[in-house]
């Protein structure tokens, strides 16, 4: 901080001196120091005891950049940006300050819609004062100004279903029609066409609306068909597209911070989607194609009508009370039942009684990377309990309990076995093979992607119907009362 | 320098900055995914900057109006993806909070 100061009042000397060259270095300057502060900012976030750290120096980063910004000399006027800073303010501070951590997937999905809105925003009025006032636009820079804005408007549109979706403003299942891949590749291929005629003859200023809205109804129909589990996957790639669209904004204004910047978003949603696509042994094209999550109408397959034994939280208070250790497992039911706080004082009534209580987290748990994580600990657990599938799944057949709450393809034994099942491949939390197994969930029915879980049927597991938070607040409090012996 | 070297440039930039940013993402703890996710969001609204120089060049209406606009949406991003990394960041503990429990 103390070294911004003094390239400050450098440049201020320098301004009175009638140099409007040092300026000019100063602002290349806060963008080359942004630029470090957000590889630092990242490489620091690998680990719970430097992100914090990492998240400040990403601050800074972006405050160095901002200031660099605001002293460029082309700016004459500072009214309407310090009205934009002061909208910003007043929608983003808000949010991030009450907004609960249970609708962090959607206030995820909402500032994608955001940042691709901006670039979107920033490509057209480029294009517009190229058109305008000029000067006129080559090829080249013309077909990446394109490309920005289509992957801009779409990620926009995209990024608002998913919003819709995750906010349960729209249907969870996969919108779906006939022929609607030929019509979205058909709708794509045309606003690429629009792309390439106005590269070729940039003075067709009536083509851009036309580019702006097939983009738009592009990045809609990319999103309908996609089923709610698979938000992860999708969250994940609309957060690479954001990038994306910044890091080619920064091509057309030839600014190499944007380039930098733009690529660590694109890299990071890369990798994200990547690892949830691996989580759940699906392509890309199957993630984004495949509708998954429709309602599964393969009748006649298990015929036979098989029986679930249910418990009660009494008894399931009484084993877990025994036990050395117990394997909790969540999923999105957690999530909705906002089961977390009862979750932890499950946790507490158990450690005390000496109970090793641990948590398994599957990667695609929850509608978005993470998600799990950061609801247990907002509920204070400690992280260290909080243990990644390929590590704990070792330790299932050591485990007295395993409490599966509201998850349920991430457990389902038939994606180790059954060819013929959706999920077959999918990696799995080993939740089958505890001692005995209790399943807190809503209904009978079968889960979001509509496929039978074997585990229910096992002869040691036990379900436990009823509201997550219901349910755990229940165990939670028999293992309080049960405590005087 | 022509248009044509700058954007050579420019590429090798982004495939460096690219390569970066596989191998420092690929070390982030995957329980850290969601504040990942929240802070690569509020970096990526550095096409603040860019919305700051159309905003304030005034050019044309048109353009003042888009920027501004523009300057609003990632502004918000830059505060509330910073924000709520940090209000997420800060939750993650390794022990018991030992006194400050309310």
């Amino acid at each position: 901080m103390s070294m911004l100061l003094t390239l400050a009042e450098v440049v201020e000397a320098g301004t009175k001196a009638g140099s409007p060259d040092l300026q000019q270095i100063f602002s290349t300057a806060t963008y080359i120091i942004a630029g470090i502060c957000f590889i630092l900012s990242l490489k620091w976030l690998s680990s719970p005891t430097s992100a914090r750290r990492g998240n400040i120096v990403g601050e800074i980063g972006m405050a160095a950049a901002i200031i660099g910004a605001l002293l460029q000399h082309n700016i004459i006027s500072y009214e309407w940006i310090i009205t934009g800073l002061v909208l910003g303010t007043l929608i983003g501070a808000p949010l991030a300050i009450w907004m609960p951590m249970t609708a962090v997937p959607q206030r995820t999905a909402f500032s994608h819609a955001c940042g691709a809105l901006a670039a979107a925003l920033v490509g057209t009025a480029h294009f517009y004062i190229a058109a305008n006032v000029g000067p006129a636009l080559d090829h080249t820079t013309m077909a990446i100004l394109c490309v920005e804005v289509l992957l801009g408007a779409l990620t926009f549109t995209g990024s608002l279903m998913a919003f819709g979706k995750l906010q349960e403003i729209l249907p969870q299942r996969p919108i779906t029609f006939k022929g609607q891949n030929y019509f979205n590749f058909l709708i794509l291929g045309l606003a690429l066409a629009t792309g390439v005629v106005l590269s070729i003859n940039p003075s067709m200023t009536m083509l851009f609306p036309l580019l702006l809205v097939l983009a738009m109804l592009f990045g809609v129909l990319l999103i309908i068909p996609i089923g709610g589990a698979d938000m992860p996957t999708v969250i994940a790639l609309l957060n690479s597209y954001a990038g994306m669209s910044a890091c080619l904004m920064g091509f057309v204004l030839h600014n190499q911070l944007l380039i930098i910047a733009g690529a660590l978003d694109g890299a990071s949603g890369f990798v994200l989607s990547i690892i949830m696509c691996k989580a759940m042994n699906r392509s890309f094209t199957n993630v984004l194609f495949g509708a998954f999550g429709q309602l599964q109408t393969t009748a006649g397959g298990p015929g036979e009508k098989r029986t679930v034994r249910s418990g009660t939280p009494e008894e399931a208070a009484q084993i877990m009370e025994a036990a050395q250790s117990v394997i909790i497992i969540p999923g999105y039911g957690m999530a909705v039942a906002q089961a977390q706080h009862k979750v932890r004082e499950m946790f507490d009534q158990l450690t005390k009684r000496g109970v090793d209580v641990k948590f398994a987290i599957h990667p695609v748990a929850g509608r978005m990377p993470g998600h799990m994580n950061v609801l247990l600990a907002e509920a204070e657990i400690p992280y260290d309990k909080l243990i990644e599938m390929d590590e704990i799944n070792g330790e299932f057949p050591q485990c007295d309990v395993a409490l599966v709450i509201g998850a349920n393809d991430v457990v389902n034994p038939a994606a180790r076995h059954d060819k013929n099942s959706p999920i077959y491949g999918m990696p799995i939390i080993d939740a089958d093979r505890a001692r005995t197994v209790y399943a807190i969930k809503r209904s009978k029915n079968p889960g979001f992607a509509g496929i039978e879980n074997e585990l229910y049927y096992l002869d040691k597991t036990f379900m436990l119907f009823g509201d997550a938070k219901a349910v755990v607040g229940e165990l939670a409090r028999q293992l309080t009362e049960g405590g005087g012996h | 320098m022509s248009l044509f070297d700058q954007f050579i440039g420019h590429l090798y930039v982004f495939i460096l900055a690219a390569f970066l940013g596989l191998s420092v993402i690929t070390r982030v703890s995957p329980m850290l995914h969601t504040p990942l996710m929240s802070l690569t969001n509020a970096i990526s609204a550095i096409s603040v900057v860019a919305a700051i120089e159309i905003a304030g060049k005034q050019e044309s209406t048109l353009a003042t109006i888009l920027g501004t606009t523009a300057v609003a949406l990632a502004f918000a991003n830059v505060v509330g993806g910073f924000m709520i990394t940090d209000r997420m960041l800060k939750m993650f503990k390794k022990r018991e909070p030992a006194a400050a429990k309310h």
